[in-house]
């Protein structure tokens, strides 16, 4: 089977997480250690993407940056898919008032300004990765409910579904051993989407100084001292950006191979 | 149709009620109180001046209250008085209103003149060199952080070949130049940023219009149009392109998020005075009056936006309309 975008994207997603996980062998320094004789030093041999305006080596800070943006983007989503899961099956298992009521909220939070939202709650909860992790979370799983909901409504009436309730299953193990196993790809195709998503606000958020706070690096609030190095230190500059826009590619050629897949 | 266009309206109501709820709760659940700032940046603020001044700001009544009261002032446009200086948060909004709307407008107008077309373009050559090339190029402003791309932007264009001004919308002779001058200099102020606003619903908008042109190209009535012997032009323009550009309507509403998100990064970045970077600033000064305002705002407009996508979409398309009169 040829699926040039899931094999890609499956490779470099791959690429990012080793990089994340195996970031303190891989690192040539101490992403917080300053070196006072190489203060925005331009990429050479011994830096290899150069040093920020505290001498600290860019790869090495970029590096453990991607566990920073990684894991927010992959806790963001599990948050997100799994409330999704939850209140969409909810919905579309029971129906009814329970029904109407989840659906009416699911329109308010779409008509949401997220983006305004998440600053003000980040703002007045004290940005740390956890609030972080949490509200762009709870602010993405209504795509998932919608999905799950219509998946269930379709499928809740057919025979396998009257058998396994005639063996006596439970509603809970009708909805997630029957029901959600049959809409798992178009899921997995959101949630791939969401980490991407999420990596790009949480690098927003950052670079906004909303986001993680230094000296932990993230690739967005890296790219904070770029603002004030431009047309000094481009190195500063190109290279957390590019770190963003390979990573999010990956992930996005990932969910359109998986839809591919399943669709 | 009138019918229709009021049940929407109606139904806004709810959705209203429902999102400025949730706001409220969540901005005023949070741990710390704007009169806690004051206090941590002046020692001498006694506990008791700060009791007065939660008191001045009503934030020593219960949450419903503090919500009614807010909600019935806020029937009468009357926002409340931002924390920060004391003014109207009303005043302090309209006058940045009109720059982000200006430069919302023209990115929207830009956006819409150049995806249609590409999109056209795309879906007529489906699969073929231009369509890849536009692809990859999608994909990648998908895959862009609209900030980075400005910083970049800003080093090329403003730093390195210093073609245009780094930040603000004004020069500071601005007032001494003819209407031509000015006109020029804020032109050239606005480039960038009205370009990076752009890109990300440009592609957007572009692939929609691609996906949609190549359902409408793939309908029978696009063969019988061929197969009684109309020249191509025709059948593209004529037939398939007003099937295909009825769905587009509805993204114009539904763009409004997107660029109030991006207009907060592009205005900071920019240094440009509208209403992003005043929620910015309230947002990193805790000024709740003026956070609520803008949340408001920012649902109100996308509000609009739907019902807007909705009620053109029903006038454009009968069907939408007759279906809607069944229920």
């Amino acid at each position: 089977m040829k699926n040039k975008f899931l094999l890609i994207g499956l490779g470099m997603a791959a690429f990012f997480i080793l990089v994340a996980v195996f970031a303190p062998f891989i690192s040539p320094y101490d992403p917080t250690a300053i070196d006072q004789d190489e203060l925005l030093a331009p990429p050479s041999r011994s830096h290899l993407f150069g040093t920020d305006s505290l001498g600290r080596d860019l790869l090495s800070r970029i590096i453990y940056g991607s566990r920073v943006s990684l894991s927010i983007g992959f806790v963001a989503v599990i948050i997100a898919t799994c409330f999704g899961l939850f209140v969409g099956s909810c919905a579309g298992f029971y129906s009814g008032l329970l029904d109407s009521i989840v659906m009416r909220f699911v329109d308010i939070m779409l008509c949401f300004p997220t983006f305004f939202l998440i600053l003000a709650v980040v703002a007045v909860f004290e940005p740390s990765i956890f609030n972080i992790m949490l509200v762009i979370g709870l602010t993405g799983w209504m795509g998932t409910a919608r999905l799950i909901r219509a998946e269930i409504l379709s499928l809740k009436d057919r025979e396998f579904i009257q058998a396994a309730r005639a063996i006596g299953a439970s509603n809970a193990r009708i909805i997630t051993r029957h029901l959600i196993p049959n809409a798992i790809g178009p899921v997995l195709v959101n949630a791939t989407l969401g980490i991407a998503s999420a990596i790009l606000l949480e690098s927003g958020l950052s670079f906004l100084g909303l986001g993680v706070q230094p000296p932990t690096p993230s690739w967005g609030n890296i790219l904070i001292e770029s603002k004030s190095t431009l047309g000094v230190a481009w190195w500063i500059t190109v290279f957390p950006g590019l770190a963003i826009l390979v990573t999010i590619l990956s992930f996005n050629f990932l969910s359109e191979g998986l839809k591919k897949k399943f669709g | 149709m009138l019918s229709y266009i009021l049940r929407r309206l109606l139904g806004i109501v709810p959705l209203f009620l429902g999102i400025t709820i949730i706001s409220f709760i969540v901005i005023h659940l949070s741990p710390g109180k704007p009169t806690s700032i004051e206090q941590a940046l002046n020692p001498r603020v006694s506990l008791e001046t700060r009791a007065k001044l939660d008191k001045i700001y009503g934030l020593d009544k219960p949450l419903h209250v503090q919500y009614v009261n807010w909600f019935s002032r806020l029937l009468r446009f009357d926002f409340d008085r931002s924390f920060r200086d004391g003014r109207p948060v009303s005043e302090k909004i309209l006058e940045r209103m009109p720059v982000t709307i200006t430069i919302n407008l023209i990115s929207l107008a830009l956006i819409f003149l150049l995806a249609i077309p590409i999109g056209i373009k795309c879906a007529v050559n489906e699969n073929r060199t231009f369509d890849k090339i536009t692809t990859v190029l999608v994909f990648i402003t998908f895959a862009m952080p609209v900030f980075w791309l400005a910083l970049l932007l800003m080093d090329l264009f403003c730093i390195r070949l210093g073609w245009l001004p780094v930040s603000g919308i004004k020069s500071l002779d601005f007032d001494y130049l003819s209407p031509l001058g000015k006109f020029l200099d804020m032109s050239k102020h606005l480039i960038l940023p009205i370009f990076v606003l752009s890109l990300g619903g440009l592609a957007g908008v572009s692939r929609y219009m691609r996906s949609s042109m190549i359902d409408a190209l793939r309908q029978p009535y696009i063969n019988t149009a061929r197969a009684k012997g109309l020249p191509e032009d025709k059948v593209i323009y004529k037939h398939a392109l007003r099937n295909a550009i009825l769905p587009i309507v509805t993204i114009v509403g539904l763009s409004i998020p997107g660029l109030l998100a991006g207009s907060v990064f592009f205005e900071s970045i920019f240094a440009i005075p509208g209403i992003g970077r005043l929620f910015y600033e309230a947002v990193m000064m805790r000024d709740y009056p003026l956070i609520m305002a803008e949340v408001v705002l920012g649902a109100v407009l996308t509000m609009f936006g739907n019902l807007i996508a909705d009620i053109s979409y029903a006038v454009a398309d009968p069907r939408i309309r007759f279906k809607g009169n069944e229920k």
